[in-house]
């Protein structure tokens, strides 16, 4: 047993390092460190830049265009990313669809869709839950079904995150209703340029667009863009959990926040003293500081055991995404009163209108509520614990 | 960067487990702690055998040379099987202080006799009104000639009453508060003005409480430096602290398994009583917890050799801060779920949370360990 990165390992931290120092764009860190709104140029400006470098698909084996990195590599160049100020690359094509079809695609799926993954031009969302069907995934009604040479499909899919910059979405629909739910379901690929796809925002409780409604009438989409086999797309999906609730530990993303959450602890005025030396603040912020590293230390100990992660996995999106909340909770309550205004202009770089204190409040409430999402989506926490009983401790 | 255990790391841990579940069963452990005697020449010599008691010492004295790790997965196999035996006091606590800081001669004197299972020892060194804090020593030690003259009255002596011999921190000069003017001081039980009272805990352990009256102790009994014994103390702590962390994962899978199988087995409405939700979600946050505190526990026993005391003392107390709070919810919601069988003395979950619940007090709670990562994080950061 050894704690230690190895030598080869911390090379490889300063060659990301390095890398991040002299490419990371400023105007894209700016936005990043200081939590402004994102936008569609930033992530894919960033994403054709690491592409250039070989890294743009950090997780993906060499065949497919990956560095072919270790998990442990991985972990530390998302995290030296994270702490960099470069924005989080997009899970859906890199981690959600891009596995699935290296694994179950065939091969001209995989020339035709894997090259604008991985370099940024092609956008993709996802198509899983819908108005009726959360929790339940296999409940699904959206219904695929075939005529000649095309599936005929009809529908809502909901919480499409970021589905308005959305070139292909990647749904799960049913083509048999005459068998048990979860043996009736496809994975299928669809342009979302097609006619009959109408995409709807959902505003959420921060004012921001991020997710929305996806409506399908009658939308005509080719049968090679089946994945695998019809009537097979809950064995893909369920295999593609696995890779989505390793990524929810967002260990690095988390460590970042947590190096600037201090930050705002030392500035943060608390009647005359830095809110840091208050006591029952400061208290709370070296538990959540704890449990970060107990996090950190139970996601190495899944990525190094040599089976892989399991069901275990789950311990990992429970924890992740509450150390995630109350990070933004503990940085919107540093700020106070501060926090109360909500001043949506103020999210964007160039902004000069007046602010209720500094910019440490103008995201903080926002960040709060929005990161409620954390616990809910990618498998709700009450459905992790439902896993953890049934898969680890065989209840 | 690996979690995998050696070979013989893990022969070890296979063996003592094996051992453990053969001859340490519910029924013998009941009948070591009703003798009171706080040990058992059996299994205490049996563990000297498996060479336990001088893993962690240098070869040189007749020890095995391991490290924390191998604390680690001796404590975690003592906590799943609840073992009383003087382990931490006399091989981590005492054994450790004197490796660390003795001596030649007394290396010499202590540790082979340590490892044959002849010897056992005791750390007296918390004193009453000082809780947690190490550095608040009032029993002084007086120069007389090239001999000292020790006064005073120490507590929570663990298995103090079945020691030969004692390592006692006093005060040799500043005020009571003073990180230095600590001396720590070899003392033979069984010396003139030494009066040992041995308790037992509600685990099933032994306390004792320790005063002494001008106990006399030459030059030759000081650990280390005169005046400069509080690192070695602290560190000794710390090593404590650590197998007591690993005690805990062992304790609180321990609890875990016991209320899986209980629940499956007691039957209410028609049905295992497993079957219900709430109960399986709160089996879950057990498992999260003995997860979370098993990630810490490797985190301590990694650090706990460490002369980087800065970062190891943040790691120990991370981690004990942790275990500690996991130690409450585990066992809390493991006697909560075996119902009224649950507070019976019959009941192995209910010996598992009492001392999950003993090693949550001992060396600092869980709220001494987050004031000292929270005063830490101030002086880092403001």
């Amino acid at each position: 047993m050894d704690l230690n990165y190895t030598p080869e390992q911390e090379a490889f931290r300063q060659e990301v390092r390095q890398f991040l120092q002299d490419n990371l764009p400023d105007d894209i860190r700016e936005r990043v460190q200081k939590r402004l709104r994102f936008t569609k140029d930033m992530i894919v400006r960033w994403q054709q830049i690491l592409y250039k470098q070989g890294w743009g698909a950090s997780t993906w084996p060499k065949e497919f265009g990956g560095p072919g990195w270790s998990e442990v590599e991985q972990l530390i160049f998302e995290e030296e990313c994270a702490l960099a100020g470069a924005p989080r690359q997009l899970d859906f094509g890199l981690r959600m669809v891009a596995p699935v079809i290296m694994k179950f695609g065939n091969q001209e799926q995989k020339d035709k869709h894997l090259p604008g993954i991985v370099s940024g031009d092609v956008w993709w969302s996802q198509g899983y839950s819908e108005p009726g069907s959360g929790s339940d995934l296999a409940s699904l009604r959206t219904t695929a079904e075939r005529d000649g040479d095309y599936y005929i499909v009809n529908g809502q899919k909901t919480w499409t995150t970021l589905g308005q910059h959305g070139d292909w979405i990647f749904c799960l629909v049913r083509t048999n209703k005459d068998v048990k739910a979860q043996e009736g379901i496809s994975f299928l690929l669809i342009d979302m340029k097609t006619p009959g796809i109408d995409v709807k925002p959902i505003i959420m409780l921060d004012g921001e667009h991020e997710i929305n409604d996806v409506f399908f009438e009658n939308v005509k989409v080719p049968v090679e863009n089946l994945v695998g086999e019809e009537d097979k797309g809950w064995t893909y999906a369920k295999y593609l959990l696995g890779h989505e609730r390793t990524g929810l530990a967002n260990v690095g993303q988390w460590k970042a926040m947590m190096r600037r959450l201090k930050e705002i602890a030392r500035e943060e005025q608390d009647d005359g003293h830095a809110i840091i030396e208050n006591p029952r603040f400061r208290d709370r912020l070296a538990q959540l500081d704890a449990e970060l590293r107990a996090l950190e230390l139970t996601v190495l100990r899944v990525l190094t055991n040599a089976t892989g992660p399991g069901p275990e996995a789950s311990i990992l999106k429970i924890r992740g995404t509450e150390i995630g909340q109350r990070l933004f909770e503990l940085a919107m309550e540093a700020t106070g009163q501060d926090a109360l205004a909500h001043i949506p202009d103020a999210l964007e770089p160039d902004y000069n209108g007046p602010m209720v204190g500094g910019m440490n409040a103008v995201p903080a409430a926002g960040d709060y509520f929005n990161m409620r999402k954390l616990s809910i989506f990618g498998g709700s926490n009450e459905i992790q614990r439902n896993i953890i009983s049934k898969l680890v401790l065989g209840l | 960067m690996n979690f995998e255990l050696t070979e013989e790391q893990q022969m070890l841990q296979d063996s003592l487990r094996r051992f453990l579940a053969n001859e340490y069963t519910f029924e013998k452990r009941r009948e070591i702690i009703e003798s009171g005697k706080g040990t058992d020449a059996g299994i205490w010599n049996a563990l000297a055998e498996m060479g336990l008691l001088a893993f962690t010492f240098p070869e040189d004295y007749n020890g095995l040379g391991g490290n924390g790790i191998d604390t680690m997965l001796v404590m975690e196999s003592f906590g799943r099987a609840l073992v009383t035996e003087p382990y931490l006091a006399t091989v981590v606590l005492a054994g450790g202080l004197v490796r660390d800081a003795g001596s030649d001669a007394q290396k010499q004197a202590i540790l082979p006799a340590i490892a044959s299972g002849e010897k056992l020892m005791a750390l007296a060194t918390y004193e009453h009104g000082a809780r947690y804090n190490l550095a608040h020593i009032n029993t002084v030690a007086k120069g007389d000639g090239s001999d000292y003259v020790l006064n005073g009255s120490k507590t929570a002596v663990i298995h103090g009453g079945q020691a030969n011999q004692l390592i006692v921190s006093a005060r040799t000069s500043g005020d009571a508060r003073s990180e230095d003017g600590i001396t720590l001081f070899l003392v033979d039980a069984d010396a003139s003005g030494v009066t040992v009272t041995d308790f037992a805990t509600h685990d099933g352990f032994r306390t004792a409480e320790v005063t002494l009256k001008d106990v006399k102790v030459g030059a030759d009994a000081i650990i280390g430096e005169a005046n400069q014994g509080l690192p070695a103390l602290e560190k000794a702590i710390d090593q404590g602290i650590a197998a007591l962390c690993a005690e805990a994962v062992g304790a609180m899978d321990a609890m875990t398994e016991a209320t899986l199988e209980y629940t499956q087995t007691r039957k209410q409405f028609g049905v295992p009583i497993s079957k219900f939700q709430v109960l399986q979600h709160r089996m879950a946050d057990m498992f999260i917890h003995a997860q979370q505190g098993r990630s810490m526990a490797i985190l301590a026993a990694d650090s706990a050799d460490s002369d980087d005391r800065e970062a190891r003392r943040e790691a120990i107390s991370q981690a004990k801060l942790l275990i500690g709070q996991g130690t409450r919810e585990v066992g809390q919601a493991g006697v909560q779920l075996h119902g009224g069988m649950g507070v019976t003395d019959e009941m192995w979950a209910a010996h598992i949370f009492k001392r999950l619940t003993l090693i949550n007090l001992l060396f600092g709670d869980a709220d001494y360990h987050l004031g000292k990562v929270s005063d830490a994080l101030l002086q880092k950061i403001a």
